[in-house]
């Protein structure tokens, strides 16, 4: 059983009068410990499909399956469940809460599963450790490089040790060699076993994955790589 | 989440903003401490009134000289002449009743008094020993009216505070001799001074037998007849008594007028409740006022934090999380608010004690509680409407607004 399957997933937007497709009945498969980019222009729905694939947003026809369980009927909350529990996502611009210091914003994902305080402070200092920044704990975003920055959202990210880690630009607002350290955190923690999914256009990184889904027009033009 | 968990995320989100957090809490506060201070000085001057109600006498029936058929309290009926008059044997004939424990009859006119050279105007007031107790006064120097036959005119006299001090210059006066019209009296006391009590100023008053106050203004009529029951629950049977009484006295018919005191007493009392609660009530405006306030800063903080609900929701915030979360920031800046503006209504109050120590202004407990229930009422009503918006936000539009 695949981790991931999409059939037929359609997306479409309305910009006024005129309907936009965004995704066009989408067919993808995706196995457990993958690492792949979607790549595309912008506007090809490389986004879309990304929010799609994190819950973030709904199809309007298709199916999800994820771990064999079709998602695409389930309630705002019960999304929301499987979010928090099976999903870490990555964002360009980090997202940290600014007045919240880096342990605790890696803690987010843990307070709102009600996890009890002990265990939390024990599995951030984990992560923390996990992406090198044991001595940042307390420290809060704005006293955090941008790089540093960035492995808090990781950590955050894998915190509830999810099935997948979905990454938008993670390295969009890094400079070069900053930009490289993220990416190899991000593939050591796809090699110890989390699918790693990561939309860029930057063709080096695009490269570096095993499998690439080219975008274009709302439709996947191509897919490179498949079961390598 | 855990609740302590939300609490502590509301509260780091409420300090996160000082300026905005601080101005709420004022306005807030602001809003109570209206409430809580005007409601203070109103019941303060509730109490006040009241007080000086008691301080005629408790458990009072007063007697008038004819009869009006509305009854209840109208400041008319001080005044009132009477056809048939009220006698010093009317008055005494009162004591038969068993539910009576003291009679004073009253007999008011005014005169000239003379005394060390000076002259002065006086009200001059007829009555008996039992007045002092009935009315609660108590004595400078000297003693009061001796209690003997009510039909002798002994050639006493007891003099008010102002007149002592205008004719003795505060110096001895009992012993002294005075002139009353053509009367020359012993002063025998001085009473303390007691201020304004009703419709007559103790002070200025000079006291003689009934009896002398009758023979100066040749009368046989009496202006009162205060009459004090055994007991408050006594006061309505005691009225019934003695209008039967006058009644058998004057061939039958009451001719009479019988207010008790406590009557008088509830109407101001409810009066003077009912204006407490509407300056109350205008003030509590300020906190409906206050709450709005509340639901546009909470707005404006759902559009700031925008990114930052986005981020609660990507993370697996369910979207009653989210409501939770700023609902309890809300409450937390109603509840600090309330807390606040009720520190500063009882400062308020405690600064009119302070300066005006007559007026008892203390915060009932209706308005202290009406005030902290509205503030935070208000406040968690007017949160509801941001925490939906915010909880209504889609992750998508949210995380890309950044």
């Amino acid at each position: 059983m695949a981790q991931i399957e999409l059939e037929g997933i359609t997306r479409t937007f309305s910009l006024g009068e005129a309907r936009v497709l965004a995704l066009s009945a989408i067919d993808v498969t995706i196995e457990k410990g993958e690492y792949i980019a979607i790549m595309g222009p912008s506007g090809s729905g490389k986004s879309t499909l990304l929010h799609l694939l994190g819950m973030l947003d709904r199809p309007d026809a298709g199916y999800y399956r994820l771990e064999g369980r079709n998602v695409t009927t389930l309630s705002a909350d019960e999304l929301a469940a499987v979010r928090c529990q099976r999903i870490g996502f990555v964002f360009q611009s980090f997202h940290l809460v600014p007045r919240l210091t880096a342990g605790e914003n890696i803690a987010l994902p843990l307070v709102l599963a009600g996890t009890p305080p002990d265990v939390r402070a024990r599995r951030v200092r984990k992560a923390l450790d996990k992406v090198g920044l044991a001595s940042r704990a307390g420290h809060r975003p704005d006293e955090l490089s941008g790089g540093q920055r960035q492995r808090v959202a990781i950590a955050r990210a894998i915190i509830m040790k999810p099935a997948m880690l979905l990454a938008d630009e993670p390295t969009g607002n890094l400079d070069r060699h900053t930009g490289q350290e993220v990416t190899e955190l991000l593939e050591a923690l796809n090699a110890a076993g989390t699918t790693l999914i990561i939309v860029t256009h930057d063709p080096e990184m695009g490269l570096r994955a095993r499998r690439r889904l080219m975008m274009r027009d709302g439709i996947l033009n191509d897919d490179m790589g498949k079961g390598a | 989440m855990r609740a302590t968990d939300i609490l502590r995320f509301a509260a780091r989100a409420a300090l996160g903003y000082p300026l905005r957090t601080a101005m709420l809490v004022l306005a807030m506060a602001i809003g109570v401490a209206a409430v809580v201070a005007l409601a203070a000085v109103g019941d303060g001057m509730r109490r006040y009134v009241v007080g000086q109600f008691a301080s005629l006498g408790t458990n009072l029936v007063i007697m008038l000289p004819g009869r009006t058929e509305t009854s209840g309290f109208q400041p008319g009926r001080f005044v009132t002449n009477t056809p048939r008059e009220l006698t010093l044997d009317d008055a005494a004939a009162l004591m038969r009743s068993p539910l009576v424990l003291r009679v004073a009859p009253l007999s008011v006119g005014s005169s000239e008094v003379a005394a060390n050279g000076r002259l002065r105007d006086v009200t001059v007031l007829g009555t008996t020993g039992s007045f002092m107790v009935i009315r609660r006064l108590s004595l400078a120097q000297g003693r009061f009216l001796p209690e003997e036959g009510w039909q002798r005119a002994g050639a006493v006299a007891v003099i008010g505070a102002t007149v002592h001090h205008e004719l003795f210059d505060d110096g001895v006066a009992v012993g002294q001799t005075i002139r009353l019209g053509d009367r020359r009296l012993r002063v025998v006391g001085v009473m303390a001074p007691s201020g304004q009590g009703l419709d007559m100023n103790t002070d200025e008053l000079v006291i003689v037998p009934v009896a002398m106050a009758q023979e100066i203004f040749n009368t046989r009529s009496l202006f009162r007849v205060l009459i004090e029951t055994r007991g408050r629950d006594l006061i309505e049977s005691a009225r019934e008594d003695l209008a039967r009484i006058m009644q058998a006295r004057h061939d039958g018919e009451l001719d009479v007028t019988l207010i008790a005191q406590d009557a008088v007493l509830s109407t101001f009392d409810n009066i003077l409740v009912a204006l407490t609660m509407s300056v109350a009530g205008i003030a509590a405006i300020s906190l409906v006022v206050a709450g709005i306030l509340v639901m546009n800063v909470m707005l404006v903080a759902v559009s700031q934090r925008t990114a930052e609900i986005g981020l609660l929701k990507a993370l697996g915030a369910a979207d009653r999380d989210i409501v939770r979360i700023f609902l309890t920031e809300t409450a937390l800046l109603s509840c600090s608010g309330a807390l606040l503006g009720y520190g500063l209504g009882q400062a308020a109050a405690w600064f009119v004690r302070l300066y005006k120590p007559e007026l008892p202004a203390w915060p009932p407990a209706w308005a202290v509680v009406a005030a902290l229930g509205m503030a935070l009422g208000s406040g968690l009503l007017f949160g509801v409407m941001p925490a939906r918006r915010a909880a209504a936000l889609d992750p998508i539009l949210a995380l890309a607004r950044h």
